[in-house]
């Protein structure tokens, strides 16, 4: 039996009819925003996470994140008690702290505020200025953001980190590294960042990626226990970043935004910006590569130039395949851009594209993307998986494109479910899917196009072996 | 070796040093505090705890009153299964947001309320307040009031914000929560030998398995609470002779009201191996003082245990002299399992519980052999210090203690809520070491790093 999705079944087991509940949100399609938070401190080497609040929200994060990496996690908390939460949590910060660096030896200590030490309105900077008082100034640096859940998702809680750890220690430099170029990533895979950071050095540059997150999430079997795991882009890069000579900023929702790392390192350090998307798809790779080669002066290398030849030839080969079909697709901002800009150029209409977070030009973001008209495109910002369910079945898509959470409507429906993004719970390897650049979308472009003949044969009544 | 590799460089914390205890050092042992600062405890928070408890009714209504992630987080990720409705398995959530933090959150919570009780037709609606709700001053109580008048459906607040506590005091507010519901319908048809399953939340179906055994030697079993757990029958759960309750803390609470308050008298079981088992028939038997009952106990516990035994024999086999580490929630939990390894030859070097109280602690140091470390309330960092120095070859414990167990090149066995194998009874134990033997008899060991040390593989010929 295939038990029929429960965002739409009432206690009796039939159809919730009526008007659709909108005052609530049913199984959001966001996270809270430490957890984005949490997930840059892990790009940083030496770094320990830190949660100031009550610890179910440090416990659940670290949770939440382990089932996708299947890597240790760990993110202190100041563990507010009742008290705490009335009369404001220094003493814990404090003693926190010192437990952390006793405990972890850390390089780095990254603090995010939770929804509770901010509705309390615990004054951050002047705890952290304490602490450092009381302590000589001794112990590692302490980095803060503010991180309330209620005023973003996790992609909020991301974007903020990178800014907030650039402005801390990014120094202004009179002097440039030519071949140095800073990479702020949206939240991809590990294997995205190791392939960018290959890329790069393909046009002989170096990088610096804020977060790199590749080696603390998916590192190798230890052979004895690291307190914080190895990897990750050390205090001493971070700090040279405002001497680089360019940001590649990879994320369209943070081009018109006030302030992000990249617009952060153009004003205050003079290093060029140049704002790009998720680089999935042959257009907006072209674009990564255009911009690696500005800057490194060099032609596409041509290992790479042949990758994007065998990519075309892939798409011709396959268009038949997949053309005319349509997607619906969700998860964080960037990769919902990213991916239905892909889509769009291969003959895949997205014609839903969700994201929980409250994107500001939604739509015009995608519309600049997107191939074609936006006459068959919603697009869903603030969305919950209830609606964004509510939505699909109504037009009814070939294929759905997302996290895990994905699942039971695309067994409701009948419909393959093509799992990218975070979090990926219900399959392995979630953190080695690779969607970057002509090698990325390549991968993901075999995905896409096996799912459609997949589903094509599974249904069908002869079951043929040759497609 | 470096002591990196022995975990001798890792040292416990001061704060935290009375929670850890060695069989026979003759010290101190403290459990039931509350979590120290930046240790990285594996406990989640009082809301988690209520949620866990409440979870599997499935025909109520959950909704999360707070920002999104307290709710987001637990979206259908347990294992606890419903035989009809389906509704537990949504994550409902007020997700408040900035406005609602400055001006309060009840207007939202009504509207929410009342919509999601239009659609789904749940039974009853448990309303969970979390930290910051008694922060912004929000009066839940009133508006469950309010909503309960306007549509006929008991919503019921759960007093669990975060910060209250562990896990633990959020099973006191979930037993409190489901206590409004005790007594409100008749107890007509129940029989004199009827009992509750309290502590039973039908991970994988356990419930199930267990509810036939009793039904086989003849007692009715009236509720399971929580496993595939209904609001009817929670609201008539009071017409039950006996309660037993396994888990024991989650449940002690209600199971004293209903003690208290009804005159039902409570066990304390576990359907855990074997033996555990077989007692809780026993003593179900014997409460009841009925002699057939006792044979047809019996007769079940031959039956099962000749239809298991063979199988588990030949793992035993196997797995014999293995040592095993686990970190489990509940004490009692920690207990069964002990006796459970024990019975598939292998000895526990290490077991610690999130929430264990002294009484249970007692009985756990009882049952361990001499050296075996006993941990409350435990981190990371002091698992790894003694994985490594006791050499494990299992760890039993949840997802957030997997990467432990996997990076050291230990084998690990999940014993938690999100598990979707069933661990109980009679047959769950053959499930259990099928489970361990797998894990621990995998192939892959010999290329970890740590293992392949031990055994002289080298793999990386250039590189040591
Ligand atoms: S309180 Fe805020 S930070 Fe904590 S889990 Fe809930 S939403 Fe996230
Ligand atoms: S500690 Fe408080 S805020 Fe954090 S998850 Fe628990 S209830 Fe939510």
């Amino acid at each position: 039996m295939i038990a029929t999705n429960t965002d739409c079944t009432t206690t009796e087991g039939t159809p919730a009819l009526g008007p659709e509940p909108e005052a609530a949100t049913r199984n959001a399609c966001k996270l809270c925003a430490p957890l984005g938070a949490a997930m840059v401190f892990k790009g940083i080497r030496g770094c320990l996470p830190f949660l100031h609040g009550s610890q179910g929200c440090a416990t659940y994060i670290r949770r939440y994140m382990i089932s996708h990496f299947r890597e240790p996690v760990d993110i202190a908390s100041s563990s507010f008690s009742e008290d705490d939460a009335i009369f404001g949590g220094a003493r814990n910060f404090e003693l926190g702290i010192e437990n952390v660096i006793s405990q972890y030896q850390p390089e780095l200590i990254g603090v995010a505020t939770t929804c509770l030490s901010e509705t309390i309105g615990d004054h951050m900077l002047g705890m952290i200025k304490t602490y450092q008082d009381n302590h000589q100034a001794e112990g590692p640096p302490l980095v803060h953001v503010s991180t309330p859940a209620y005023s973003g998702t996790h992609s909020d809680g991301y974007f903020a980190t990178t800014l907030a750890i650039v402005k801390k220690f990014a120094l202004p430099s009179n002097f440039r590294l030519s071949h140095r170029v800073n990479i702020i990533p949206a939240m991809m895979s590990c294997a995205d960042l190791r392939h960018l950071r290959e890329l790069c050095e393909r046009y002989g540059l170096s990088s610096t990626l804020l977060p790199d997150y590749n080696a603390t999430l998916e590192g190798g079997s230890w052979d004895a226990y690291h307190r914080i795991s190895p990897g990750g882009t050390s205090l001493e890069e971070i700090e040279e970043m405002g001497a680089s000579t360019a940001t590649l900023e990879l994320s369209h929702s943070q081009a018109n935004v006030k302030q992000s790392a990249g617009s952060y390192l153009e004003s205050a350090c003079a290093v060029p910006l140049h704002s790009l998307g998720w680089p999935i798809g042959i257009r907006l790779s072209d674009q990564l590569f255009t911009s690696l080669s500005e800057i490194s002066g060099r032609e596409m290398p041509s290992e790479i130039a042949d990758e994007r030849a065998r990519l075309v030839d892939a798409y011709v080969d396959a268009h038949k395949y997949v053309s005319g079909k349509t997607a619906a697709l969700y998860g964080e901002p960037d990769f919902v851009i990213g991916m239905a800009a892909f889509l769009s150029e291969i003959g895949v209409r997205p014609i839903l594209c969700a994201t929980g977070s409250k994107t500001p030009q939604w739509k015009e973001l995608l519309h600049n993307e997107i191939e074609g008209d936006m006459a068959d495109v919603e697009a869903l910002a603030g969305v919950d998986h209830a609606k964004l369910a509510s939505r699909t079945r109504e037009r009814k898509p070939d294929l759905l494109i997302g996290s895990s959470k994905g699942y039971p409507l695309a067994r409701e429906l009948g419909i393959p479910l093509l799992r990218c993004g975070f979090p990926i719970h219900d399959r392995i390897g979630g953190q080695r899917q690779l969607y970057v650049g002509y090698r990325g979308t390549q991968q993901i472009f075999d995905r896409v196009v096996n799912a459609f003949l997949e589903a094509k044969q599974e249904y069908s009544e002869t079951g043929y072996s040759y497609l | 070796m470096t002591p990196d590799q022995t975990g001798e460089s890792i040292h416990v914390l001061d704060d935290r040093a009375a929670q850890v205890w060695t069989k026979g050092s003759g010290k101190e042992f403290a459990c039931d505090r509350k979590s120290t600062a930046g240790a990285v405890t594996q406990r989640a928070c009082a809301f988690c705890g209520s949620r866990v408890v409440l979870y599997p009714i499935a025909d109520a209504l959950h909704i999360v009153h707070g920002p999104i992630g307290c709710a987001v987080y637990n979206w259908d990720i347990r294992g606890a299964l419903s035989s009809g409705p389906q509704l537990h398995r949504n994550s409902f959530s007020t997700d408040l947001a900035e406005k609602e933090v400055i001006f309060g959150g009840e207007k939202k919570l009504k509207a929410s309320l009342i919509e999601l009780i239009e659609f789904y037709k749940p039974k009853a609606a448990f309303v969970y307040s979390t930290c910051i709700v008694g922060l912004i001053g929000d009066d839940v109580e009133a508006i469950c009031k309010q909503v309960t008048q306007m549509t006929g459906i008991d919503c019921i607040p759960v007093d669990s914000p975060g910060f209250k506590g562990t896990k633990k005091s959020g099973y006191q507010a979930a037993c409190e929560a489901a206590y409004k519901l005790v007594g409100t319908a008749k107890t007509d048809g129940i029989k004199k030998h009827s009992i509750n399953l309290m502590g039973e939340f039908n991970i994988a179906g356990e419930a199930w398995m267990i509810r036939k055994y009793f039904e086989r030697i003849g007692v009715q079993v009236v509720a399971t609470i929580t496993g595939d757990g209904r609001v009817d029958d929670l609201r008539r759960c009071h017409g039950a002779s006996l309660n037993l309750v396994q888990c024991s803390g989650s449940m002690t609470h209600l199971s004293k009201l209903l003690e208290d308050k009804h005159g039902i008298p409570m066990k304390r079981v576990s359907f855990f191996g074997f033996e555990d088992t077989a007692q809780a028939l026993y003593d179900t038997a014997e409460h009841f003082g009925d002699s057939e009952m006792m044979a047809r106990a019996e007769a079940l516990v031959r039956e099962e245990i000749a239809k298991y035994a063979p199988r588990i024999k030949a793992y035993k086999k196997q797995l014999k002299g293995k040592k095993a580490a686990l970190y489990v929630g509940g004490a009692f939990k920690a207990f069964s399992l002990v006796l459970a390894l024990r019975a598939l030859g292998m000895q526990t070097v290490l077991a610690g519980t999130q929430t264990g109280n002294a009484e249970d602690y007692e009985q756990l140091k009882e049952i361990c052999d001499p050296g075996t470390v006993i941990v409350d309330d435990s981190n990371p960092l002091e698992l790894a210090k003694f994985v490594l120095e006791k050499d494990v070859d299992l760890f039993i414990g949840g997802v957030k203690e997997r990467p432990i167990a996997y990076k050291l090149g230990v084998a690990f066995c999940d014993h938690n809520h999100e598990r979707k194998i069933p661990l109980a009874g009679f047959e769950g134990m053959l499930h259990f070491a099928d489970e361990v033997a797998r894990s621990v008899l995998s192939p892959v060991w010999k290329f970890a790093p740590r293992r392949s040390f031990k055994t002289n593989i080298h793999l990386n010929p250039g590189n040591d």
